[in-house]
């Protein structure tokens, strides 16, 4: 029985955690800034398999690994255009729009794909990042190298977390970004414009998606498949309400799901023989339904999340 | 209306092919044209599975048995539908994947009695044009197990597989049957990731073995070399050869080959015989339809004679491995 709690204390454990959970600290944080505009994105799906793609793809055609963030980046902005446009300005169904752009996305990711790589055996690959060990911090026994020998990405998504915190409740475009969400009325009267602010914070955070879901191609994984996001951007969805539309909480999310789900990996091989491993695999989403029960009692939605904004209208 | 009988275009056609026939030399004339097949995957052929299917196809092709056409990436509410398509345009065999939608593949050969359909499926062939067939590696996957128990240190061994069914099971404990069999003390380790379709996900079930003090890895799942890759132990593949994409890493594949059932299908057909047959046994090592393929220099020279005896003896029929079903523990 104490297996069960020795694979806490692995340095393998904490390592695998951050891995999982740094794609869905992208797409966690995307989809956070959308609704805290008062945009909900379901295209988040879509959008990181496209990111995943576009930029598998710009690195394999000869790009930096980094240009290949940029590019899937880039590209997740202009479906949050797409997404803008159709709920912001036609003040569409949030719902109905994303799932639409989720499908759109998925299969003209494919579409892609298939035009710039001809079938094959097996699909091509590129050169991932590599581990980046951080001087000194990378030394520290035990936390070293289960926090500090990760891909540059992972850091990456960690300081982004860390700068959204602080550009919502520090600065005034987070200010404008917050008020446009709670109530976009009270937004105009203060000479905000809230549909600029509604679109400059879906594309953002629909980049954010995509730069997500490129990780999976370039950092976790070196190949691209069609089928491989494999609902993570539903996960994010959850884990927004679970953050309660707060980035430091939405880090805390993300790698606690990634702390169930590295946790099942290891819990397969130590009591494989007892348990089904169907359990395992239901663990990480049941213990997040229980987390997401627990902290949304306290949750604030943001008032005007799914409400379109129509100039003059009450 | 279609007026029965002869019509202006028929005519031309055949005038033409008279036409045609007399210029050719006798035993042309003989020869058959190339049968119409169409794949319908419902997956991108990258897929180990669905890759082993269209490679056969195309080398089937470039012979000239057959002219092949296929469509990728269907999803399971639209399958049956490309299937009518391709029947509706005249696909002499279909062959694809009946596993998600077992009732409709069926209901579509029903209608299409001149077609003859070649699905890998987990029921039962169906009338006379419904032919089945199951994915049997586990021959090759016992041999990979044969070169794998003499090679590693530790003697733990991680095997990665999507989901227990019958044929992922199959194949992982044939694999741990030739483990056992030079090395009776192995520990096995497994990991099921619940979906066929997430490389990152394998990788990490990968790793969390290695941890566990696997040093050689059986790759069901296409990630799992990555993770033995990355931390510098072995891998086996499967299905297809991952030796070029991992090279220094995946030593031996249990390969698996789908020319046997193919042909069988079409001889069948040839022959006139009915097509409402079970092929999975075409898929047999002594038919040519899985073997082994491994990296002679990364293997120790003493594990190879005792494979290669195995191997013989499989072919010639001399040496059953077992098929086990059972969910590995």
């Amino acid at each position: 029985m104490t297996d069960i709690f020795d694979i806490l204390f692995t340095v393998g454990l904490w390592s695998s955690v951050l891995r999982i959970a740094t794609p869905l600290i992208f797409g966690t944080l995307g989809a956070l800034l959308c609704e805290r505009a008062g945009v909900l994105n379901l295209g988040i799906e879509g959008i990181m398999t496209f990111g995943a793609m576009i930029g598998w793809l710009a690195v394999f055609q000869g790009a930096d690994l980094w240009v290949g963030l940029l590019v899937a980046a880039l590209a997740g902005a202009l479906f949050g255009l797409l997404h803008a446009g159709l709920t912001v300005t036609l003040g569409l169904s949030q719902h109905v729009t994303g799932l639409g752009i989720t499908l759109f996305a998925s299969s003209f990711s494919y579409y892609i794909f298939r035009i710039a790589i001809p079938a094959q055996n097996t699909p091509p690959t590129v050169e991932p990042f590599q581990p980046l060990d951080i001087p000194v911090l990378s030394d520290l026994p035990f936390v070293g190298p289960a926090l500090f020998s990760q891909t540059a990405p992972t850091y990456l998504a960690i300081g982004i977390a860390i700068f959204l915190a602080y550009f919502l409740a520090r600065t005034p475009m987070g200010l404008a970004v917050r008020i446009t969400g709670e109530n976009p009325h009270a937004a105009e009267a203060q000479g905000v414009d809230p549909i600029r602010v509604r679109y400059g914070a879906v594309m953002a955070g629909s980049a954010l998606m995509a730069v997500g879901g490129a990780f999976l191609t370039l950092s976790a994984f070196n190949s691209f498949f069609p089928t491989m996001m494999q609902g993570r951007g539903w996960i994010c969805i959850a884990l927004v309400v679970f953050s309660t539309w707060k980035p430091g909480r939405a880090i805390l999310g993300a790698l606690l799901f990634a702390l169930f789900d590295a946790y099942q990996l290891r819990l397969q091989n130590v009591l494989g023989q007892v348990v089904p491993y169907q359990i395992f695999l239901m663990m990480p989403y049941l213990l997040s339904i229980l987390a997401l029960v627990i902290m949304s009692r306290s949750a604030r939605v943001p008032q005007a999340l799914m409400q379109p904004y129509r100039k003059g209208e009450r | 209306m279609k007026k029965p009988g002869l019509n202006r275009r028929t005519i031309l056609k055949s005038g033409a092919a008279l036409g045609a026939a007399s210029l050719l030399p006798a035993p042309m004339v003989m020869a058959q044209a190339p049968i119409k097949v169409a794949g319908v995957h419902a997956s991108p052929v990258e897929n180990a599975w669905n890759s082993r299917l269209h490679v056969a196809m195309l080398e089937a092709a470039e012979r000239g048995e057959i002219e092949y056409v296929f469509s990728e990436g269907i999803a399971g509410t639209d399958y049956a539908r490309a299937m009518r398509e391709f029947a509706e345009q005249g696909a002499q065999v279909i062959v694809g994947e009946a596993y998600a939608v077992e009732r409709e593949a069926r209901q579509v050969a029903g209608d299409y009695p001149e077609t003859r359909f070649v699905m890998g499926s987990s029921g039962k062939p169906q009338g006379d044009n419904f032919g089945t067939f199951g994915t049997w590696n586990h021959e090759a996957a016992y041999l990979c197990g044969m070169l794998a128990g003499k090679m590693s240190q530790s003697g733990v061994f991680g095997a990665v597989g999507a989901i227990p069914i019958p044929e992922v099971n199959m194949l992982i404990n044939g694999f741990r049957q030739g483990v056992d069999a030079v090395r009776p003390d192995a520990k096995h380790l497994i990991n099921f990731i619940g979906t066929f379709f997430d490389p990152p996900k394998a990788r990490e079930a990968g790793l969390a073995q290695i941890d566990s003090g696997a040093d050689i890895l059986f790759g069901e799942r296409i990630g799992t070399a990555d993770a033995a890759k990355e931390r510098g132990i072995k891998a086996v593949g499967s299905l297809t050869d991952y030796s070029e994409r991992y090279p220094e890493t995946v030593f031996s594949n249990a390969i698996w080959n789908f020319g046997p059932i193919l042909g069988a299908a079409l001889a069948d057909r040839a022959a006139g015989k009915s097509s409402g047959e079970d092929y999975t046994r075409f898929g047999l090592m002594k038919e040519g339809g899985n073997d082994i393929s491994f990296v002679a220099s990364m293997v120790p020279e003493d594990a190879i004679a005792p494979m290669e005896e195995v191997r013989a003896a499989i072919k010639a029929g001399e040496f059953e491995v077992d098929i086990n079903f059972d969910e590995p523990a």
